[in-house]
């Protein structure tokens, strides 16, 4: 992958997350432990520090770094479940990655952050953006970036309704009911991010 | 062995040290950590894989959590740990006061590693 485009792909998540910090810490503090926002702001600043570093690494070996400074920066369970899908991506996705090549790895990622988690896709987790991202990705097609681009939201607002079984707002039980997983949230605004970037 | 103690408090994971310390005396290495990397509540991979430094022993470490992230981050610290001392790690499934308690109790009267996360872990009521 070009260097430019690079930085402009990792400038563009690392800005949605800052820029969304209190939209996420307000999520969070409605089912959570109000922490979500902050944490993502702490660990991708940190990545922001670095771009220019991380723009002229293969892509590959930039998406594990990114991945190594979620994990030891950003706390909370939110660290090391991001850290995990960085760090997948980074080790399943060659340097010039085909959409072919973006499905499998997105898949083995989301994968790892299931076993991370100890969860599965329906327990209102960043995994219901994650999962049907991943299938919009392997079903292709002409107009796959128009999907990309709007199916993470609309999966991010069908958490509202679920009820969280892991997590700490499984704590909540019934009470999880009716408010957006603020993970669902940071997922779904990182592929919004990417797909910008992408569709020029 | 060695007893590592994660608590989203500093304030929670180092009275429990305490308890453990009066206890069980210093026949056990006990190490803990709390906050996260500024200081807030929290937990923090590199302090708990600094912790895990300081209470190592060739006999193994067992980790006592408290919520849901201190399990994750834990989890995350082992794995990076490094082939050769991450299957002489162990999670207790456990109330992290009385399970930290109860680990070093039996790891001060000699047991391996799978005796002394089964004592804890007859504490919870899952198992």
């Amino acid at each position: 992958m070009n260097q430019a485009l690079q930085k402009r792909l990792i400038e563009a998540v690392a800005t949605s997350m800052i820029d969304h910090a209190e939209e996420l810490t307000i999520l969070d503090q409605a089912i959570g432990d109000g922490d979500h926002g902050l944490n993502m702001r702490r660990g991708f600043t940190e990545v922001m520090a670095d771009v220019d570093g991380l723009a002229t690494r293969p892509l590959p070996e930039a998406l594990r770094a990114i991945g190594t400074k979620l994990v030891m920066k950003v706390g909370g369970a939110s660290g090391p479940l991001y850290g995990t899908l960085f760090l997948t991506l980074g080790k399943e996705l060659p340097d010039a990655p085909t959409q072919a090549d973006a499905a499998r790895a997105l898949g083995i990622a989301v994968a790892a952050v299931m076993a991370r988690g100890k969860s599965e896709p329906g327990q209102k987790t960043m995994l219901d953006v994650l999962a049907p991202t991943q299938a919009e990705l392997a079903a292709g097609g002409d107009d796959l970036l128009v999907r990309l681009k709007t199916r993470p939201a609309a999966s991010a607002e069908a958490t509202v309704p679920m009820r969280a079984i892991r997590g700490r707002a499984s704590f909540l039980g019934e009470r999880s009911i009716g408010h957006m997983d603020p993970g669902a949230r940071s997922s779904s605004l990182m592929i919004e991010a990417v797909c910008d970037v992408l569709g020029g | 062995m060695g007893i590592v103690i994660v608590s989203h408090s500093a304030k929670v994971a180092e009275g429990a040290a305490d308890m453990v310390r009066q206890m069980v005396g210093n026949s056990v290495r006990v190490a803990y950590t709390g906050g996260n990397s500024e200081g807030g509540l929290g937990t923090d991979v590199a302090a708990i894989m600094a912790a895990i430094d300081h209470a190592w022993s060739d006999a193994g470490v067992a980790i006592l959590v408290d919520l849901g992230g201190a399990e994750t981050n834990s989890e995350m610290a082992i794995e990076m740990l490094g082939a050769d001392r991450r299957d002489r790690v162990v999670m207790c499934n456990a109330p992290i006061v009385e399970g930290a308690v109860i680990a070093a109790t039996e790891a001060s009267g000699g047991s391996p590693l799978d005796l002394v996360k089964r004592a804890a872990e007859e504490l919870s009521p899952e198992t």
